[in-house]
């Protein structure tokens, strides 16, 4: 299991949880997880995430692998002028 | 796509200034832009624009405008596409109102004529009749009960149903107990803060020239930050097929983020298929500053508790963004950096996306983190005043470090901000003397950096040279960078690489020369396509020397043989086997197509000393010195410009450049006499010092340096200006009326 961090803002769609442990072995995986494991995760997710693996920010390969003792978190999706 | 050597290895061509490769186009007006296209049977386009700031369309009667002389197309909205969601249909509301105009200046109908001249006076001939709406402007209003509701049911999950129907996003970030933290600290300073809305100010306005015909074939030459996120665009607002549809960026005139959107592009498309020949639109600066995206304006309440010593135990934030009168205000990105150069134990961070009767926001450098800087610093710097601590001591002791946890979630991999605190320290301008009236301010400020889709291509051609196609504008001086870093991975001399910006016929999808992300990105490609085309160099090597791939090495810009049962043979330089390469298996070409991920985030921090006449409000800016964190400067010149170009912004922000509306919602200075950005004699010569902490995600270290260069320079000329006037100033600009009302204000308190 991969524990992923939430920011604050979605934790009300994860029963208020910072921390969901989801079965992930790539950042797709990830997000795949946390969406079975809590639906309401959904819009947001869709609009767009990135996710942070071990401090680097992955904007979008969901084929980026994840370890069961990796730090994850969940970010906002990223862009700049 | 780790770092290969950038901190041991000896460059020969990276970190040198060679002469840039577009200077003598631009200089003799030989570059071509926006406008300098033209086409046989062109027509010239004019769009008609909301006087408005909020109305319902009772009536659009196009008739006399179509029989007008001259003219032979008008398109309203029912000329675009039906069925688009998301973005794009945020996109196609802004460049053309449907049944409401949203703010002053909001597209309304358009026409293509014979002339310029001609568009216009058909434009005065359309006649609509508006319901005028009660409107707001103001971030803040437009979050109270009874505010005008400008589009109702756009909001998304994230906010409270308790909210009003203008705010549209929530996002909150942070860790620990701000609570216990503030508990923990000796002094405690909660503060408000408001920044205006100010534009990218880029010198050339939009400009285009489109051809599409009934087919659904087209072309379309514009001046644009992401041409390739243009075709993808129009071709969905157009119902076209996006490969139909060639796009071609031209030379740029400034962007700074305000050009990865598209604004007239899909207006001229959709007229030149009703005219069936092509249609040129530019944009005047009136418009420009009516219709394009300035960036957000800002309210914002900042508090945070620091011991005697000067360590800070938390930080809270409450950001409101108002990005117009659609979604995407960056106040997410805000929250994420308002903290960033902190190692906190305790923060939080909230913010709001808030619409208003404005134009459609856009991106301007680093969007969202140059006001939350402002904020922060502000009070960090009040604090250590009352304190009677070191500014940098102060930052030192609570900077961000390897493995520090960030405020918005992961630890921070390598970065370079303390290195960027000790270069201040130890700089000469950190210790000038002041003179009356005088003051000096220090901020520090973040930006994250992007990467996104990239794909280039490296041919040879047969006497050695080297062609570099890329699919990312060039906003910042990036052909010269993509020519040194081919030149480098090739072991040839810069002279030899000639970079290109191709078309979206020729390259896989490209991202938008944005987040800093080019010299990152497409050098990253670049180096890797160059890598690629060694390896095909070192196979005709091998073959011509009946020996095997693995027996050959490329250094020093040949082939050589390598290992005891190579041979004995002559190098082959690049250029002698690209002579031969039509006979030893064809054109040699390297490619690299990724999304890259590994773009180090990157910090800066500026040091400003500032004079402020206390009988006029008038401030200048008499010393400026900004050092950031570039991870390996490609070439330094252009690294040098950033930073200079984002301090200029800087200052024109945080003293003069204001979106000043009327009391009807209209705007009341679409030009630049009226909106003042600072010209050659309001600034001071900016220092530059470049620090150099590799970034482990790109094979020379490069970290992106168009963006950060902006984030601190609000906060440290209001710091300046603070510790000048002897009074905190909490508004932007800190035009010279808001400084005597602050001077007024303080003499009245303490009277």
């Amino acid at each position: 299991m991969v524990d992923v961090v939430l920011w604050g803002s979605l934790r009300p769609f994860a029963d208020g949880q910072e921390i969901v442990s989801v079965e992930a072995a790539t950042v797709g995986d990830v997000l795949a997880g946390l969406v079975a494991a809590h639906p309401g995760l959904k819009p947001q997710i869709d609009a767009g995430v990135s996710v942070a693996v071990d401090g680097r920010i992955i904007s979008s390969a969901l084929g980026e692998p994840v370890r069961p003792d990796s730090e994850v978190v969940l970010m906002q999706r990223l862009k700049g002028g | 796509m780790a770092l290969d050597d950038a901190a041991t290895r000896e460059f020969k061509v990276v970190g040198t200034r060679p002469v840039r490769p577009d200077g003598v186009d631009k200089v003799t007006g030989r570059a071509r832009f926006g406008a300098d296209a033209y086409a046989p049977g062109m027509l010239h386009g004019a769009i008609l624009r909301s006087p408005h700031a909020h109305a319902r369309i009772l009536r659009l009667d196009t008739a006399a405008a179509k029989a007008a002389p001259g003219v032979k197309a008008v398109v309203t909205r029912k000329d675009f596409a039906e069925g688009q969601t998301g973005e794009n249909w945020n996109v196609l509301e802004n460049i053309m109102a449907d049944g409401k105009v949203l703010y002053d200046g909001h597209a309304v109908a358009a026409v293509a004529a014979t002339s310029v001249f001609a568009a216009r006076d058909a434009l005065k001939r359309i006649v609509v009749d508006y319901e005028i709406l009660p409107h707001v402007t103001d971030v803040d209003e437009a979050m109270t009960a009874g505010a005008p509701v400008i589009r109702g049911g756009t909001a998304d999950n994230s906010v409270p149903d308790s909210m009003h129907p203008n705010v549209v996003r929530f996002h909150e970030n942070g860790h620990g107990d701000v609570a216990a933290g503030f508990a923990e600290a000796d002094l405690v300073l909660e503060e408000s803060f408001r920044t205006e809305a100010t534009h990218q100010g880029y010198i050339e306005p939009h400009a285009c020239l489109a051809q599409l015909g009934p087919d659904g074939k087209g072309e379309l030459w514009c001046c644009t930050q992401g041409h390739f996120v243009a075709a993808k665009t129009c071709a969905s607002l157009l119902g076209i097929d996006a490969s139909q549809l060639r796009v071609t960026a031209s030379e740029i005139g400034g962007g700074f983020g305000g050009k990865t959107t598209v604004f007239i592009e899909p207006v001229a498309l959709a007229l030149s298929r009703k005219a069936n020949r092509p249609v040129k639109i530019v944009m005047d600066r009136t418009e420009v500053f009516r219709a394009t995206g300035p960036t957000s304006s800002a309210s914002m309440d900042v508090k945070i508790g620091m011991t005697r010593d000067g360590r800070i135990t938390a930080g809270e934030g409450s950001f409101r963004l108002q990005g117009g009168a659609f979604p995407g205000a960056p106040m997410e990105f805000t929250a994420m950096c308002a903290f960033a150069p902190y190692n906190l134990d305790n923060i939080r961070a909230s913010a709001w996306d808030v619409m208003c009767n404005r134009p459609k926001q856009a991106a301007y450098r680093a969007p969202g983190s140059p006001m939350a800087a402002f904020a922060v610093e502000s009070v960090i710097d009040e604090l250590c005043n009352r304190l009677g601590l070191d500014p940098i001591e102060v930052r030192l002791k609570n900077a961000s470090r390897e493995g520090t946890r960030a405020a918005f979630g992961p630890r921070f991999q390598r970065i370079g901000l303390v290195e960027t605190l000790e270069a201040a320290q130890a700089h000469p301008h950190y210790t000038a003397p002041l003179g009356p009236n005088q003051g000096r301010g220090v901020s520090c400020g973040f930006w994250f950096n992007h990467a996104g889709e990239t794909a280039v291509s490296l041919a040879l051609a047969e006497d050695g040279t080297v062609s570099l196609s890329v699919g990312t504008p060039d906003i910042g001086g990036s052909r010269a960078s993509m020519c040194q870093m081919a030149a480098e991975a090739l072991g040839i001399s810069y002279d030899k690489v000639r970079t290109t910006v191709a078309d979206t016929a020729t390259l896989g999808y490209n991202d938008v020369s944005h987040g800093s992300r080019v010299t990152y990105a497409s050098g990253l490609a670049t180096i890797r396509a160059a890598e690629d085309t060694i390896e095909k160099l070192c196979a005709r090597a091998a073959a011509q020397w009946g020996i095997d791939r693995e027996a050959v090495v490329w250094e020093d810009g040949c082939a050589r043989p390598s290992g005891p049962n190579a041979g004995d043979f002559e190098p082959l330089s690049l250029a002698k086997i690209a002579s031969r390469m039509g006979r030893t298996g064809g054109p040699i070409v390297g490619h690299y197509e990724a999304t890259p991920e590994g773009a180090g985030v990157s910090f800066a921090t500026h040091l400003v000393d500032a004079a402020v006449d206390p009988e006029t409000g008038a401030t200048k800016v008499i010393r400026y010195t900004v050092v950031q964190d570039a991870g390996k400067a490609i070439h330094p010149s252009y690294v040098e410009g950033q930073y200079q170009g984002g301090a200029a912004q800087g200052i024109g922000w945080a003293l003069n450049e204001e979106y000043v509306y009327g009391e009807d919602g209209r705007l009341q200075n679409p030009g630049f006499l009226d909106y003042r950005i600072p010209v050659a004699s309001d600034l001071p010569m900016i220092d530059t010092v470049i620090v150099e902490v590799p970034n482990p995600g790109h094979p020379y270290g490069v970290r992106g340096v168009g963006e950060t260069s902006i984030c601190p320079p609000l906060a440290a000329i209001a710091n300046a200006v603070s510790n000048a006037a002897g009074v905190r100033l909490r508004e932007l600009p800190m035009s010279p009326p808001r400084i005597l009302a602050a001077l007024d204000a303080a003499q009245t308190d303490s009277g």
